[in-house]
């Protein structure tokens, strides 16, 4: 992938969109086809949350090259209300606004690396990242391709 | 159409063609409801085969299907959920033991043919 992708979430289209891309995105990073399946249902379950809570917002999705592994990581941004009470809204049920609240407890056990920022008033920021460890094969292209 | 939904026997059959937006899982809901009663059918088999994704918006939306079908007087399968999907969906804390399911289209016809017969039994 060339660059951050980014991915408007405004409309019910909108997830269909999502979850196709991500997993595009995943596989053409060189993630297994079960673990681009978990990262795409994850940003299914974030982006209905932006369409619900605050009806739109973003997804940005990036990839992240180190030396021993590679990531994907999604930020998903919205100018909503915020989430008063983070805590329960990241316990199994615990926000019941649109659902049972039970999607943004099983996209943070989908990824590797979940974080939640937001500001009262403000909107929301979730950061979540999946890792795969890169082959000794791909290493050593990646580090000549480096040094030309 | 996203979704094809034919009559065979007793039995609706609702391949999912394509990766649904929220609103045509619900009015697949909805429509399913319906023809319960405009066909009289016993048995739906839902075919998912096609969804790469399910996320716990739809895996609700299958088990409200199979719930309200349920209360329509017919027994509700869902075939074809693809291993990666199956493996996703066990992340999230979702009771989805109302839910049937099976390998594919034959293996849906069997569970369905079974789970009637035993109601064929309790009933006589």
């Amino acid at each position: 992938m060339a660059g951050d992708v980014r991915i408007a979430i405004a409309a019910d289209a909108d997830l269909v969109r999502a979850r196709a891309e991500a997993r595009a995105i995943a596989l053409g990073l060189g993630f297994s086809k079960t673990d681009a399946t978990l990262i795409a249902t994850a940003i299914s379950e974030i982006a209905r949350n932006i369409l619900v809570h605050a009806g739109d917002g973003e997804i940005v999705l990036e990839a992240i090259a180190g030396d021993e592994r590679q990531g994907l990581r999604v930020v998903a941004r919205d100018g909503g209300p915020g989430i008063r009470d983070l805590e329960t809204a990241l316990r199994d049920g615990g926000s019941g606004r649109g659902g049972l609240g039970l999607g943004l407890p099983g996209a943070r056990r989908l990824m590797d690396e979940f974080d939640v920022v937001c500001e009262l008033d403000s909107g929301t920021v979730v950061t979540m990242t999946k890792w795969r460890i890169r082959s000794s094969l791909e290493r050593l292209q990646a580090r000549r391709s480096r040094h030309g | 159409m996203s979704v094809a939904i034919l009559r065979q026997g007793d039995y609706l059959i609702a391949s999912i063609q394509s990766d649904l937006t929220d609103r045509e899982v619900v009015e697949l809901r909805d429509d399913l409801a319906q023809r319960v009663g405009s066909s009289r059918a016993r048995g739906i088999i839902v075919d998912v085969t096609a969804m790469d994704v399910i996320d716990s918006f739809v895996a609700r939306a299958l088990r409200a299907m199979a719930i309200t079908s349920s209360l329509r007087g017919a027994r509700t399968v869902i075939v074809g959920i693809q291993p990666d999907v199956a493996i996703a969906l066990a992340h999230f804390n979702l009771d989805l033991a109302p839910l049937h399911a099976a390998l594919d289209l034959e293996e849906g016809h069997a569970v369905l043919d079974r789970l009637l017969q035993g109601v064929a039994k309790d009933g006589g």
